[in-house]
């Protein structure tokens, strides 16, 4: 009886491969673009991944297609189970601090998913970054089931079944490293695009003022300058600061963004672009600084070792230098539109 | 990468070691290598790479770990501000910022 009713379960559970395909190529193509992120899951539930037994391993995983898409790649040749949360279609590390992957919701896939009676063995095993979110010892007080963390990255999974469930410190650690870094700056630079165009917009019409009227020409020959130094400060924030993070001196994201807009700029004196530091482009550098400073600052969400603590002192600290430096700069901005400097 | 070293003096990591009991889960789920074993007991080693995750803590059977955890996260700060509420990250939600 047991044997019939495990196979109409097995036959209810939907089977996946490990392989991509063109769609899940694209996909990734375009939530690393910022695309329908918020909108690319899979149902949440068990998956069967080759043909899988009651002795097979059982992988916990995110409804975020990507984090799940990543697994079931860096599963090819096991058979196994995937259980996959409800987070939302969030990531499992976000999911994690936001316990939409967390104790209550594995427990309900568990019990939902009838686990128990699907497998022999009592082990599952939960990506490491979920554990901001899951209790390893509430689990097994509820279901029985033993929660073994995993390595942080999927690709080293297959490394880890052959330890023996054991990680060194290098499948326990998070990186941030180069390649890490440039795959998000897509996001960075789409999450700020409108607001940039917007603060581009303000500026421009602004260049058309003179002491002597509204000028179509000076708002042409100013107003593409404005642009230029604008679009330098956005590209340092969200580009150049996530870049090359860790060369850029001081601990805290502003101030690393602060930097590269400097160094931008000492670009455009040493090019001669900008012919002499008079007050319109010190204007703009001002203005540059904050913008730049502001988006750098926003990248801490996407880093993998800010601190809520940190991110608060870091804002307390330039939030308000950010407004005075909007403020001063915008101020020359204008006064040089009626006084030559 | 060691560089990956965020502001001096500023995690909120506070761990108890006489409530320790060796089971060593704070070293196994930690991403940055804050806690150590030593002679049989966690030991913070490194407590200014702690990034406040609260895994250590939520894993802790002793409660032998106080954090105050929250999502590092300018962005999620600047809403939280705004809906008056603790800072939360806009994943998921309707709004598009955070941490993909």
């Amino acid at each position: 009886m047991s044997s019939m009713s495990s196979n109409l379960t097995l036959s209810r559970i939907p089977e996946v491969s490990a392989d991509w395909q063109l769609k899940d190529y694209l996909g990734t193509i375009r939530v690393r673009s910022s695309i329908g992120r918020n909108s690319y899951l899979v149902k949440p539930g068990l998956y069967q991944l080759g043909s899988p037994d009651s002795s097979s391993e059982v992988f916990v995983s995110a409804n975020y297609k990507l984090s799940f898409d990543i697994l079931r790649k860096n599963l090819a040749g096991i058979n196994a189970w995937i259980l996959v949360l409800d987070t939302k279609g969030v990531n499992v590390w976000c999911a994690a601090g936001k316990d939409t992957f967390g104790t209550d919701e594995l427990i309900r896939q568990i019990n939902l998913t009838d686990l128990k009676n699907l497998i022999t063995h009592r082990r599952l095993i939960v990506p490491q970054l979920g554990a901001p979110g899951v209790s390893a010892h509430l689990v097994k007080l509820s279901t029985g089931f033993n929660v073994r963390f995993g390595p942080v990255r999927a690709s080293d999974i297959k490394e880890y079944l052959a330890n023996s469930y054991k990680k060194d410190d290098k499948l326990r650690s998070v990186n941030f490293n180069l390649k890490d870094r440039l795959l998000l700056i897509p996001v960075e630079i789409m999450n700020s695009l409108k607001q940039f165009l917007l603060i581009s917009l303000f500026f421009i019409a602004l260049s058309g003022i003179t002491s002597s009227g509204y000028s179509f020409q000076t708002l042409l020959k100013q107003g593409s300058e404005a642009f230029i130094y604008l679009l330098a400060a956005y590209i340092s924030g969200a580009a150049l600061t996530p870049a090359f993070l860790p060369w850029l001196p001081f601990r805290s994201f502003a101030g690393k963004g602060m930097v590269a807009t400097t160094i931008v700029f000492i670009g455009f004196l040493v090019s001669g672009f900008t012919e002499q530091f008079l007050l319109l482009p010190l204007g703009y550098y001002l203005i540059s600084l904050a913008i730049s400073s502001f988006l750098a600052m926003n990248f801490t969400g996407a880093s993998t070792y800010t601190s809520l603590s940190g991110v608060k002192k870091e804002m307390n600290f330039f939030v308000p230098i950010q407004i005075a430096l909007t403020t001063i700069g915008l101020i020359l901005v204008i006064v040089s539109k009626f006084i030559y400097f | 990468m060691d560089n990956q070293v965020y502001l001096k003096n500023v995690a909120t990591l506070q761990f108890n070691v006489s409530k320790c009991t060796g089971c060593g889960m704070c070293v196994e789920v930690c991403p940055h290598g804050v806690f150590k074993m030593i002679d049989k007991k966690a030991s913070v080693t490194n407590c200014d790479k702690c990034m406040e995750c609260g895994a250590c803590k939520l894993n802790c059977q002793a409660n032998a770990i106080m954090v105050k955890t929250g999502v590092g996260c300018a962005a999620a700060i600047i809403n939280g501000f705004i809906n008056k509420s603790e800072p939360t990250c806009g994943c998921g939600g309707p709004k598009d910022v955070c941490c993909n």
